[in-house]
């Protein structure tokens, strides 16, 4: 060996080895192994989106037509028909939900972010804010059944589209707060403190300095948690119940794709079997352009 | 104020009352809208309690053990839906953390290209996009055929068992379990995925730079750093399952008769307050109502004990 | 060095590693190019260099630490024990175990004092006493005082100057035959920076040292050999490409070195 080493004091109490690697050494069949295990795990957890994706586009688009839209569900037994009720109520009470939600979360976000300082009520509706998010959409719908439903306080209406709204109000609101809250924090204090030293009210700094700057997180929030909302199928079953007709109002039932999924589904007739996979299709397809949107959104925005 | 000329530009030198109001109705309003999140809580707890009030006085405590579920005789028991729930959300949680977690090991500790990364994780992702009713839908009609020679071969094999002695026929708690893993597994994924990026590059540096391998590295250094929040994210996926109705409720078969078996239809008490809350009537509304305030204690003690668990990990690292 | 201090090695001039015309790229951006240094056994050898010059770049490519950064891609060779440790076959777990590093932020493991050193020295196979070990550790890296009441306790209780020495007893834990320290100073106050000094003056009897450092006095104070590191515009781009300017004994580049832009950046005329 021409360049020699130093020997180390007490280097024969080590395992030196040669800087070779050695692919029969315990720890590299470990590691092989290891790494094996991740990348198997890492597949699983797709194929479920692969396998999901396939069928609902395989099964749901062969049965896309305009058809489909402009029609009513047949009578049960009977083929043909569409799902344009449902499509029509998914966008009513989703909008529904989303006017309530925005304005009750962007508040309650603005609150907690630029107002409260920290003190323990903000503490309690972030620590509230967290359960709510917890709580269970069937319990959402248990609830606005039995406060709005069963006690008819919407003008003596029982199952309606806007009781249905409100249920998935209930669901969103969680998301909307925490997105608007934290955007609000990721905005540097020196832009609000230039608003503040050119002599702006707090409610000026807010509204034109601070809630624009913070847009795009807030905004790709709200978006993800609408289309969460779209498909929510929990809270309606009993507030928005099934329509197998046009929507009429706000205060009667109404059809939704996510309940006519579930009631077709189960239904032992192929014509409405195959309805609940064509309503699948238009409603992963609507769910995830949204959601490639926001995404594409805010990467695009953070540039 | 006297007239300074070059104060005559400024005609709001002085804040107008307007402004004044405006400033600090803002703040009230924001204040009364925070104060929602209360108000719903609140509510919620007090309109299933209220609804509930009257199945607690006629069943007592012996409603959560026993099994009887009988609309004709007006006897309500939920055993069965709350073991189901249960039994449930655990075995599906046993599987899916695992699986979640070597995903985001997979995704973050530099094994394969950034690009593939990113894909999977963007995949992993869209997977919690789909909506439950669909996976509902594709559990019924797809997943269910599939795995049912398997879930027979278990039974060929375990029946003697008494988790296994039933002969599978369909909807059951089997698949039930496999389609909560499906929709449990992208929070598992996501939150330890963040919780594994968050590690500091230095300690990464000081594990490998004293001549760890990478799952030396892993297992002894960035996994005990980053086990705070994935113990959070996964007690938030436990309550995420145990509320979880619309897919368990198409697949798990809805039954009222209580069996050990997992190839054996079963309940949760979300899976039964779907399919039983739009018909029911008279007490057995305040029966329904009973079961969904034990749901909704049992997702607010895991959700609460989530959180104490996150701080209580952040305070010691 | 030419050093009349009498030194138990007979080789002390021996060449430890070298570096054959190694230039470091992070995608398509060249870091530092075309660099030739022979860093020898048992010496303090300093880089120096004014920031973006690369020299961090190169310490890390010496343990292959640069593997953990994405896109990051050597050309050229570097030399160590017989072995080129850019070769394919080469292990870079079985590197660092022989080079040892010390970090710019002191990283302690969030485990207690005690397992900080006895983690290292298990991984690499270590049938001696621990207890025997870890003590020996911490008087080398001259935290023994600070430590020896509260091993249980965790690594990250001490204070900055005390984690980095913490770090430093970590490293050579494991007994490398050569330790590379970035900048390990740079976020401690003078009192801490001396007493780590010191124990480099300590540690340079049995091992090789390399560090990277900003500050030249610290040179001036533990080096043997330095070498200064610039960097250069590039043609065309928007970026600058470092690249090794002199490499000397230290004594040398401080006090007659070859190049102009030497001079000017050891006497503070920029950088």
């Amino acid at each position: 060996m021409s360049i020699s080493t130093i020997g180390a004091p007490h280097e024969d109490l080590f395992d030196r080895r040669p800087l070779s690697f050695d692919r029969r050494l315990k720890r590299n069949r470990i590691n092989r192994v290891l790494t094996g295990v991740a990348g198997m795990f890492a597949t699983i957890a797709i194929i479920p989106l692969v396998l999901v994706l396939f069928y609902v586009l395989v099964q749901g688009g062969s049965l896309i037509s305009l058809s489909l839209f402009t029609e009513l569900p047949p009578p049960p037994g009977l083929d043909g028909g569409g799902i344009g009720n449902a499509v029509v109520g998914t966008l009513v009470v989703t909008l529904v939900a989303a006017l309530v939600a925005i304005p009750v979360g962007v508040g309650g976000g603005i609150y907690l972010s630029e107002y409260s300082m920290g003190g323990w009520f903000a503490r309690f509706v972030r620590f509230g804010n967290d359960v709510l998010a917890g709580v269970p959409s069937i319990i959402c719908g248990v609830f606005v059944y039995g406060a709005i439903v069963a006690t008819r306080i919407l003008f003596d209406r029982s199952y309606s589209a806007l009781a249905g709204g409100l249920a998935l109000a209930v669901l969103m609101l969680p998301t909307v707060i925490k997105t608007t809250d934290e955007g609000l924090k990721l905005v540097p204090q020196e832009l609000r403190w230039g608003a503040y030293g050119v002599g702006a009210s707090r409610f000026v700094t807010i509204v034109r300095i601070t809630l624009p700057s913070a847009f795009t997180p807030i905004a790709t929030g709200v978006v993800l948690a609408i289309a969460r909302a779209a498909g929510e199928t929990a809270p309606l079953i009993f507030t928005a119940l099934f329509s197998p007709f046009w929507p009429e109002s706000l205060l009667s039932p109404i059809a939704t794709m996510s309940v006519l999924i579930f009631n077709f589904a189960i239904m032992p007739y192929e014509a409405q079997n195959a309805l609940a996979w064509a309503a699948s299709f238009v409603l992963v397809v609507m769910i995830l352009i949204a959601n490639l949107l926001a995404r594409w959104f805010s990467s695009f925005a953070q540039r | 104020m006297t007239t300074d000329s070059s104060n005559d530009a400024f005609t709001l030198r002085r804040r107008p009352p307007l402004e004044r109001f405006l400033d600090t109705g803002f703040r009230q309003l924001t204040l009364a809208l925070a104060s929602v999140v209360a108000l719903l809580l609140l509510g919620i707890f007090l309109t299933i309690a209220e609804g509930a009030h009257e199945a607690i006085g006629t069943f007592g405590a012996g409603f959560l053990v026993s099994s009887a579920w009988d609309p004709v005789n007006n006897q309500y028991g939920a055993l069965v839906a709350i073991y189901g729930t249960m039994v449930s959300s655990l075995l599906a949680l046993a599987i899916a953390v695992p699986l979640g977690v070597g995903t985001a090991i997979f995704i973050t500790e530099d094994l394969i290209p950034t690009r593939l990364r990113s894909a999977i994780g963007l995949m992993v992702e869209l997977l919690a996009a789909i909506p439950s009713v669909v996976l509902g839908l594709w559990a019924i009609f797809v997943m269910e055929p599939a795995i049912r020679p398997a879930l027979e071969l278990l039974h060929r094999l375990l029946g003697w068992t008494p988790f296994f002695d039933t002969i599978p026929q369909g909807p059951g708690m089997a698949p039930a379990i496999l389609i909560l893993v499906v929709m449990i597994l992208p929070i598992i994924t996501a939150i330890s995925r963040d919780a594994l990026n968050q590690v500091p590059l230095e300690l990464r540096q000081a594990a490998y730079g004293i001549g760890s391998t990478r799952w030396g590295a892993i297992f002894n250094i960035i996994l005990p750093a980053a086990i705070s929040a994935i113990v959070g994210g996964v007690m938030l996926s436990l309550g995420r399952a145990m509320g979880e109705t619309m897919a368990v409720t198409m697949i798990i078969g809805n039954s009222l008769n209580f069996s050990f078996s997992l190839l054996a239809p079963g309940n949760t008490i979300s899976a039964m307050l779907a399919n039983q809350f739009g018909e029911a009537s008279g007490i057995q509304v305040s029966a329904l109502m009973y079961a969904a305030l034990v749901l909704m204690v049992l997702t607010f003690i895991v959700n609460v004990l989530a959180q104490m668990l996150v701080r209580r990990f952040s305070l010691r690292y | 060095m030419t050093s009349t201090q009498q030194k138990p090695k007979t080789y002390a001039n021996d060449v430890c590693m070298s570096l054959e015309n190694v230039t470091i790229s992070y995608g398509n951006f060249e870091a530092v190019r075309n660099v030739y240094i022979d860093i020898p056994h048992g010496q303090v050898t300093a880089f120096i260099g004014p920031s973006g010059c690369g020299k961090s770049t190169v310490l890390r490519a010496l343990n292959r630490m640069n593997d953990l950064i994405p896109g990051c891609h050597l050309k050229g060779r570097v030399i160590f024990d017989n072995y080129d440790l850019y070769e394919p076959h080469v292990d870079p777990v079985e590197v660092r175990r022989r080079i040892g590093m010390v970090f710019q932020k002191p990283n302690p493991f969030p485990k207690t004092i005690y397992e900080n050193i006895a983690f290292g020295a298990r991984i690499n196979g270590y049938r001696g006493d621990m207890d025997e070990l870890v003590e020996r550790s911490l008087r080398k890296a001259a935290v023994w005082d600070e430590c020896k009441d509260k091993l249980q306790e965790s690594g990250l209780a001490l204070s900055g100057g005390q984690q980095q020495r913490l770090c430093i007893a970590r490293a050579i834990a494991t007994e490398p035959e050569v330790i590379l320290m970035d900048e390990p100073c740079s976020a401690l106050d003078p009192i801490s920076t001396l007493k780590i000094e010191e124990t480099m003056h300590e540690l340079k009897r049995s091992y090789t040292i390399v560090i990277v450092t900003h500050n030249m006095q610290q040179a001036v104070r533990v080096a043997d050999m330095t070498a200064f590191f610039n960097a250069e515009a590039v043609e065309g781009g928007s970026g600058k490409v470092g690249y090794l300017v002199e490499f000397s004994e230290t004594e040398r580049i401080f006090n007659a070195p070859a190049q102009q832009s030497t001079q000017d950046y050891v006497s503070g005329r920029f950088g």
